[in-house]
């Protein structure tokens, strides 16, 4: 089982030239009725339905005034929207949920980097460390998040720590803040993932050939500076994906704001998803899914550029 | 294969620049390495294991105020056994499991076939038919509409419709990363199959979907972790009926107005709820690792 670490690596690090041969040849044994289509009909039948269909019906259900109070459903127009831009949930739920994805994306993606670098050395005390740093990859995020707000309270463990090493009695309301609270939940979004990223940071480091670390040790280059300018770049697809994961991912995130502050204080904490869940108890259908189309077309935004960019960014490096 | 030269030509400026460095300086850090990863390891995970370990050990008064203290007694199994029957954890956990596992069997069948095609199939239709296949990796569920669908179907709040609602939103995760790994197959494997008379049904079975071994176990691992700990999916498909999942029972659990401040009965729950995960994580440590990260520098 040694080889179970590396054999993926080894495809990752020269897919390009099989893959082109595998697709020509392919080509050349031509006969389409060697890979029928009918084998695609099951699972595209299942995305068609589930995925598809309900995502069309979401541009269609903002339209209406469905909700639980009214038998029928009849179409309200732009009505769903227009109370949503003017009670300012719209801009303030969209301007949270951009904000928290970025601040994750960042956090995330500097402790996975900076715990791949640390614990890059295959060593039995390494090893412990990313065992122990994927725990919470493996929790769940609802319950990642109880444990913090258990933490954060103003009665809670973090304070008592800090109090009894200052000597005095501490409350700070960690999650009580309209401004700051947006970011400890970003920073507890971005504990329970980061053994992800940091895996995938291993797996990319892993994947630069020794021999170029050791030119440029031999040319005099420094630790930083040789991590700087040679292994940096190289890991661009490994940053590619852990960014492009963790920003689109949180933008649909859920749980840990959810167990942490259930989106307070006073909203400032009230991601899209929450927004939904909360007009959904309400009983407000047709507002969840005007809601629900804002967070689908601002996820398409920001990924076909994302995506591209990121791609071609890689291309040039 | 443009990266390779380019980084040559910056290790080539970066060499006139910096001066060689003495050995000392370079195996400080590398003695003191251990060390300091102990010692994070301590503070960011080992003080909130810690947290939820005493926590759940504590009478409910002493637990009010979570701290790092230790539990003057310890009552971790009375509260473990009290979160299992109030938790309803056995309810919780078959309802987790009859979502869970029909879900990845489902996954891995239909997506294997699909992504088998797509893999070999060319041509700009099939790359069309692949990009609808895969777009539900970044674009999120429509879930409220999704329950209407439920609804309509007559599947809403049973456990078919939450596996309906999981394989549509993961099987673009696994057909992603499934054509990724048959695309490195040989097709002569296939193909002397075929010279043989085999039928594409006997190719796929007996040739494609045993050499599949290593990526199945990757989105395995991947739909698992996702499927187990989900809530947001299972409240609105699931709240109210009489399916549960554990991550919904949590929920309920903590948000009710009995258990509110429940600490120790909240981190009980919590530590018997991550439990058959971390088993199946330590039995397949090097093979989970392996797997998720496999396609992800690609």
């Amino acid at each position: 089982m040694q080889t179970a670490l590396t054999e993926p690596l080894v495809k990752a690090t020269g897919p390009q030239p099989s893959r082109n041969a595998t697709r020509r040849s392919a080509r050349r044994s031509g006969r389409s009725s060697n890979h029928p289509l009918i084998f695609l009909a099951p699972a595209f039948a299942v995305i068609t339905v589930f995925f598809v269909v309900p995502t069309a019906m979401n541009f269609v259900y903002p339209f209406t005034d469905w909700s639980a109070f009214k038998p029928g459903i009849r179409s309200a127009g732009f009505s769903n929207f227009h109370d949503i831009l003017a009670d300012g949930s719209l801009v303030s739920s969209l301007r949270i949920t951009l904000i928290y994805a970025a601040l994750v994306a960042l956090f995330q993606n500097l402790f996975g980097l900076g715990l791949a670098v640390l614990l890059e050395r295959d060593t039995r005390v390494n090893r412990f460390a990313r065992a122990l740093f994927f725990l919470p990859v493996l929790m769940s995020a609802l319950a990642v998040g109880y444990v913090f707000q258990a933490m954060l309270k103003p009665e809670g463990a973090v304070n008592g720590v800090i109090g009894s090493l200052i000597g005095r009695h501490v409350t700070v309301p960690w999650l009580g803040s309209t401004t700051w609270t947006i970011v400890i939940i970003a920073l507890v979004h971005s504990w329970k993932w980061m053994g992800l990223a940091m895996l995938v940071y291993l797996a990319g480091l892993k994947s630069i050939p020794e021999d170029l670390q050791e030119a440029a040790r031999i040319d005099g280059a420094g630790r930083w500076k040789a991590f700087r300018l040679i292994r940096l770049p190289l890991l661009a697809p490994a940053v590619t994906f852990n960014v492009a994961t963790a920003l689109l991912g949180t933008m649909n995130g859920f749980d840990v704001v959810q167990a942490t502050t259930g989106g307070g204080p006073a909203r400032s904490s009230e991601v899209l998803n929450i927004f939904i869940f909360r007009t959904f108890g309400q009983g407000l259908y047709a507002q969840s899914t005007a809601m629900s189309l804002v967070l689908f077309l601002a996820i398409l935004v920001l990924a076909v550029p994302l995506v591209l960019t990121l791609r071609r960014r890689e291309q040039i490096l | 294969m443009t990266a390779v030269s380019g980084t040559r030509a910056v290790a080539d400026k970066s060499s006139r620049r910096a001066g060689p460095r003495s050995r000392g300086s370079r195996d400080l850090p590398r003695r003191l390495q251990p060390l300091g990863a102990l010692l994070l390891v301590a503070v960011v995970i080992g003080l909130p294991l810690w947290m939820v370990i005493a926590t759940a050990a504590k009478t409910k008064g002493e637990a009010l105020n979570p701290s790092f203290s230790a539990p003057t007694s310890w009552h971790l199994l009375a509260n473990l056994r009290q979160a299992f029957t109030q938790g309803e954890v056995l309810r919780g956990l078959f309802g987790s499991i009859l979502v869970v596992v029909p879900t990845v069997v489902a996954v891995l069948v239909l997506g294997a076939a699909a992504s088998w095609v797509l893999a070999r199939r060319g041509g700009r239709a099939t790359a069309v038919m692949y990009g609808f296949a895969i777009s539900g990796i970044l674009l999120p569920p429509a879930v409220i509409t999704v329950v209407l669908l439920l609804r309509q179907l007559g599947i809403a709040g049973s456990p078919i419709g939450m596996v309906a609602v999981y394989t549509g939103m993961y099987l673009s995760t696994v057909i992603f990363f499934m054509v990724g790994f048959i695309r490195t197959l040989p097709l002569e494997l296939e193909e002397a199959a075929r010279v043989d008379g085999a039928s594409p049904f006997t190719v796929f079975t007996r040739i494609i979907l045993p050499l599949l071994r290593p990526v199945i176990a990757t989105a395995t691992i991947l739909v698992c972790l996702y499927t187990w700990n989900d809530v947001f999916y299972a409240f609105f498909v699931l709240g109210g009926s009489n399916t549960s999942t554990l991550p919904l029972n949590l929920f309920k659990v903590a948000s009710s107005g009995i258990y509110l401040n429940n600490w120790n009965l909240i981190f009980a729950y919590v530590i018997l709820m991550t439990l058959p995960l971390l088993i199946v994580f330590i039995l397949a440590q090097r093979r989970i690792i392996a797997g998720i990260t496999s396609g992800a520098i690609k």
